[in-house]
């Protein structure tokens, strides 16, 4: 577990470097890190301050984020196809973002645009563990975050097509398949503090998922209350997805792949899983968004694009095990 | 049941004999035409100023829209249209002109119905514009007017243009997006004296520039896009703190003169001093 930990942190600094290094103006290394931290004249370090630190911080706590509570959803629901963006968490995020930001709550206050976002998550994943709670099965998860995601995407087009902004319409796109791209430190203001709380709450429970995995019998011996459990997750899950929905959009498979990834390296006990998931998450997250940039420099890639492609897949290898009975 | 075989079979008769009716005058290319419809906004603007009283049946529904079009006034004067084959058909015109981009589906259904219908290129510089108002006055017979009117165009570009060398400008608008030299408002920055940086990365016409480039470029001066009611990701890139950093001073939009190709682009021009 230790050993994986170091092996995780040292994978995410490098790529946090890698973020920070990656970018179209194609700056000397050593300058733009001088330029970084030292500041100074000229245009290098508005770029590297303004414009590259943000998406690499960005990039950095939405990764963990959603590492973290598709390891924490699927501890808790005891199901390995559960993850915020599949099953429609941040779909309805997007469209309480997409709602605030349309009907001019977030230029009233900066911080309606998290708390919108905030609310719609916490109705998608309370919605889905009404629906598909410990005892709902794979299938009704997928049926319930299937019809969740169909509701918050029309809903957000909806929106988007009504808004009389002639930009607003070409967005969907953005909220469906999120982007780091252009964003500034106002926004890491925005979500971090959020999601900080929001990991801090999950992480406070991952003793408790560890006694779930004995049985709900066996958690409630132990003096789990389920009760509080849930709504502990249902409000971690939530601050995380929330935040980093309204500033990215929604972006998908990054909590599927890396639970699934990191299980048979750091076990499937959540206590240890949760934290290396988040880890994992973050480094994921990073590279896809060096890659977007390395991949098409002159265009705005979209994340979810590359997530999908190495989640997708796998996914569907997931569900072929669950379809021949065997355990995943 | 057979009362209402009759009584539809009278509709539907009715309704053959009115659209039998409908095309007012097609054929007759010859004379001026005396029903024209525009479906552009720019070829609108071009159009209220050429055509003869009562020439010009309708422009399009965004001629009257105050942030898109510098003649919204005078455009309240004649009947808006959306663009649909269906409203277009209903008024009967003798003309109909369209934009490049105005959608091919619609285009093929006006020539179906028996329309004549001409479709114009957007004008993206100075000589365009001219070829523009002469090919517009001589499709509505209005050479005389046209000739005018370039006159007045010219003179008025004469007097707005700047000499060079005023340094180094660039046109920022929503979701990172510049205009280079070939552009109208490429051309626009050019007759006012500044060097656009867009060409500096072989940008000609609109496209994508990384924000990273632009400031790396550090221009002079920075023109944005307007922003809209509503809000959206794509205009939150022109809040961005870095633009700030790179452009102190003062920061100029681009507003209903800097759309379309017509004369008002010299305001543009002038706005720019």
């Amino acid at each position: 577990m230790r050993k994986w930990s170091v092996t995780l942190s040292v994978l995410v600094g490098a790529l946090f470097l890698a973020s920070l290094l990656t970018g179209p103006a194609g700056l000397p290394a050593m300058d733009s890190l001088r330029a970084l931290a030292f500041g100074g004249d000229g245009p290098i370090p508005i770029v590297m301050r303004e414009i590259r630190l943000p998406r690499a911080i960005l990039g950095l706590a939405i990764g963990a984020g959603l590492g973290l509570t598709g390891a924490a959803l699927q501890g808790y629901l005891r199901n390995p196809l559960a993850e915020p963006g599949l099953i429609g968490i941040s779909g309805m995020a997007a469209l309480g973002a997409v709602i605030a930001i349309q009907t001019g709550l977030s230029l009233a206050a900066m911080s309606a645009l998290p708390l919108a976002a905030m609310a719609g998550a916490t109705a998608g994943v309370a919605l889905l563990v009404a629906l598909a709670g410990p005892r709902g099965g794979s299938v009704t998860l997928i049926l319930a975050g299937v019809a969740i995601s169909a509701l918050a995407g029309a809903g957000t087009a909806l929106v988007l097509n009504l808004s009389p902004n002639p930009y607003a319409a070409n967005e969907i796109v953005f909220w469906l398949m999120g982007s780091l791209a252009d964003k500034s430190m106002l926004h890491v203001w925005l979500a971090l503090p959020p999601m900080a709380l929001g990991a801090g709450l999950i992480l406070s429970v991952r003793r408790a998922l560890d006694a779930l995995t004995l049985g709900e019998a066996a958690a409630q011996t132990l003096g789990i209350s389920g009760t509080g459990l849930r709504w502990r997750l249902i409000a971690g899950t939530a601050l995380v997805v929330g935040p980093a929905t309204a500033v990215a959009g929604a972006i998908g498979f990054v909590g599927l792949v890396i639970p699934h990834i990191l299980r048979p390296l750091v076990g499937a006990r959540p206590s240890a899983l949760l934290p290396a998931s988040a880890l994992g998450g973050a480094a994921l997250l990073l590279a896809a968004d060096v890659a977007v940039r390395l991949i098409v420099p002159d265009r705005d890639l979209k994340l979810g694009v590359l997530t999908a492609i190495v989640g997708a897949p796998l996914f569907l290898h997931l569900i072929w095990k669950t379809r021949s009975g065997g355990r995943v | 049941m057979r009362g209402f075989v009759r009584r539809s079979r009278t509709i539907l008769a009715a309704v053959l004999i009115a659209a039998a009716a409908l095309p007012a005058a097609s054929g007759s290319a010859e004379a001026a035409p005396q029903r024209v419809v525009s479906m552009n906004l720019c070829i609108d603007q071009l159009a209220m100023m050429l055509a003869a009283p009562g020439q010009l049946v309708s422009v399009s529904s965004l001629a009257q829209n105050r942030r898109l079009s510098p003649m919204a006034e005078q455009a309240v004067a004649h009947v808006p249209n959306t663009g649909r084959a269906e409203e277009i058909y209903l008024l009967r015109p003798d003309l109909v002109i369209a934009g490049t981009y105005t959608p091919q589906a619609t285009i093929a259904m006006l020539h179906r119905l028996g329309l004549r219908v001409e479709i114009l290129p957007p004008a993206e510089d100075f000589d365009a514009i001219r070829a523009q108002i002469t090919r517009l006055g001589a499709l509505l017979e209005r050479q005389a007017a046209a000739r005018d009117l370039l006159a007045r165009f010219d003179a008025d570009l004469a007097a707005a243009r700047a000499p060079s060398g005023r340094g180094r400008a660039a046109l920022y608008y929503a979701n990172g997006f510049t205009s280079g030299p070939g552009t109208l408002a490429g051309s626009i920055l050019g007759a006012a004296g500044y060097d656009n940086i867009a060409a500096d990365h072989g940008i000609s016409a609109t496209t994508h520039l990384p924000m990273e480039l632009l400031v790396m470029a550090r221009p002079d001066r920075l023109i944005t896009g307007a922003t809209w009611p509503g809000q959206s990701q794509g205009e939150a890139i022109l809040d961005h703190p870095a633009l700030a950093g790179i452009a102190p001073t003062e920061r100029q939009v681009t507003d209903r003169d800097w759309v379309c190709g017509t004369p008002f682009v010299t305001r543009a021009i002038r706005s720019l001093r």
